[in-house]
């Protein structure tokens, strides 16, 4: 057992699990946990613990959209420069490098579709080395993180059996 | 004059103990239960998707009585990955429903009237049944905590007679969690050499081991010949409701089985066969998980038995605890409706599976980790509660 992705594994799942029981169910010392614990958030391999919420549920008319970017690369400039100049934005919830048809994918979360909008045609496609932008909406989220938003359907187990 | 219509075998048969407990659950809302003997997973979703794959396709007619043979390849390199243990798929392996079917086939096929069957106690409720049923006799050899509840070979031999043909064993164990132990098995192997008996193992659990390697009995000197290897998919796959085993064995004795399965059964589901091979295929990822997570399970609630005055022996198998409650005084029967009257919590009496099993409860983890807290919860406010009772 790889004992600190083990309790990575179980932080992920329930970030306020307590020390005491990540060490009795991996069958480890607390204060070996809790060693492990800090050292990983010293390391920023722990970076934030956060609650996974269903907003749209909660009653937030916030929307989301996922943007593939086209970069145009230059001399001395490389992918990193440019997606760190997207980062930035506090509009902007994730950044990754792709392979394929497109180069950045951006997620980008807003007040409504017009914020949203005018972020991409306003912001993200004027910037230098930009070369084009696509813009896809989510209209509705299914599962994120592991995590299914509506389960709709509970199986009932027989209570006792041999 | 009313004539009996129910035969005496059938009347004489003892109802199930758990039968009577899962009545009185029936009726009660908000409890908890660690009286289950399955998986709290649903089977993963790329053998199920399999299954319906196989509908869509149109594979909804019978099977050879054997079971499809591409399951049986499957089964046998399954078998010789895991146990290196050697089997013909095309005669010494055959698909039933459940190793249900494939236990009550074997004592069937074995079984002459009066042969002794020993099984160690406690164990699984169907094994007495089933040996009445085939015409046998059972002869319980008692295990104990103390030895791990492995029955030691001085114990069996104790109950071998002229008339003593099979010994039927379960390790990984339920109810009591217990393994089998290389030493251990090794001395059951060269007692059955030496006896020249023949050993029914029903390895439901093999998977699901906590503490090394599984054993399996056939892989020892001078064992794939006497032994029938029963196992099947409901534990390490979570898919008790597809009621899928099979039996691998010598092929006379296949072979016998095979008759009278073909004639009460003719063949297992088709469709729980296509899922099973996706599962022997693809399955070990998910499967590894689950054991993990029964092995997390297993150490909350061992040691919580342990703290709130449930000794309990380290189970190293299966997904079931088996903690004694004789410091309460109560019988197991008192002891379990009690705690579901007062505090909700559903566990199994001990008694249910054999006279060893009085003074004992098994308790099942295979449940959420919330739910084994808040049932060890409940079960240390029920003994504090008992205690002050008594003062």
């Amino acid at each position: 057992m790889n004992k600190e992705l083990a309790i990575l594994e179980l932080l992920e799942e329930d970030d306020r699990i307590q020390p005491e029981e990540i060490a009795l169910r991996l069958d480890l010392s607390v204060d070996e946990v809790k060693q492990i614990i800090d050292r990983m958030e010293q390391e920023k391999i722990i970076l934030r613990y956060k609650a996974l919420i269903n907003w749209e549920k909660a009653g937030s008319n916030g929307v989301s959209a996922l943007i593939e970017v086209k970069v145009l690369p230059q001399r001395d400039v490389g992918f990193d420069t440019v997606a760190e100049r997207i980062y930035r934005f506090p509009e902007v919830k994730a950044v990754y490098l792709m392979s394929g048809a497109y180069d950045l994918v951006v997620m980008v979360e807003g007040p409504s579709m017009r914020e949203v909008a005018s972020f991409v045609s306003q912001k993200l496609a004027t910037l230098d080395h930009v070369q084009s932008t696509a813009t896809h909406f989510v209209l509705k989220k299914y599962k994120q993180d592991g995590v299914i938003f509506e389960e709709n359907e509970t199986v009932e187990r027989l209570v006792v059996s041999p | 004059m009313k004539r009996t219509w129910v035969n005496e075998t059938a009347r004489s048969l003892p109802p199930s103990g758990i039968r009577r407990f899962f009545d009185l659950v029936a009726e009660m809302k908000g409890v908890i239960s660690l009286g289950v003997g399955e998986p709290d997973f649903v089977t993963p979703w790329h053998v199920r998707e399999a299954c319906v794959f196989s509908l869509e396709k149109g594979y909804t007619m019978y099977t050879s009585n054997f079971g499809l043979l591409e399951l049986r390849e499957e089964i046998a390199r399954d078998l010789q990955e895991n146990y290196q243990v050697e089997y013909n798929p095309c005669n010494q392996i055959l698909v039933t429903v459940g190793v249900s079917e494939a236990l009550d086939l074997a004592l069937r096929a074995l079984i002459e009237p009066g042969d002794e069957v020993i099984i160690a106690d406690p164990c699984y409720v169907s094994y007495k049944p089933c040996t009445i049923m085939a015409g046998g006799v059972p002869v319980e050899v008692p295990t104990k905590p103390e030895n791990g509840f492995r029955p030691s070979v001085e114990d069996i031999e104790k109950h071998i007679t002229n008339k003593t043909k099979v010994l039927l064993l379960c390790y990984p164990n339920n109810p009591t969690g217990a393994i089998m132990d290389r030493t251990s098995a090794e001395a059951i192997a060269a007692l059955a050499n030496k006896y020249n008996l023949f050993v029914i193992s029903d390895e439901i659990y093999a998977h699901l081991t906590y503490d090394g390697k599984h054993i399996c009995l056939a892989s020892l000197p001078g064992m794939v010949e006497r032994t029938l290897l029963l196992n099947g998919f409901s534990k390490a796959y979570a898919m008790t409701g597809w009621r899928l085993g099979y039996a691998a064995g010598p092929a006379d004795v296949i072979a016998a089985m095979t008759k009278i399965h073909q004639y009460t059964m003719l063949c297992a589901p088709i469709t729980a066969q296509k899922a099973a091979i996706e599962a022997l295929r693809n399955g070990a990822v998910e499967r590894e998980r689950m054991v993990d997570q029964y092995n997390q399970r297993r150490r909350v609630i061992v040691s919580g038995l342990n703290r709130i005055g449930l000794p309990c022996v380290e189970p190293k198998g299966a997904f079931y605890a088996f903690p004694s409650i004789t410091g309460t005084g109560m019988s197991s029967e008192e002891f379990c409706e009690a705690l579901l009257k007062e505090e909700k919590v559903a566990v199994v009496p001990g008694n249910a599976f054999g006279k060893t099993g009085e003074g004992y409860i098994r308790c099942s983890y295979a449940s959420s980790i919330d739910k084994i807290k808040e049932a060890l919860n409940r079960m240390e406010r029920f003994l504090n509660n008992r205690r002050k009772a008594a003062l």
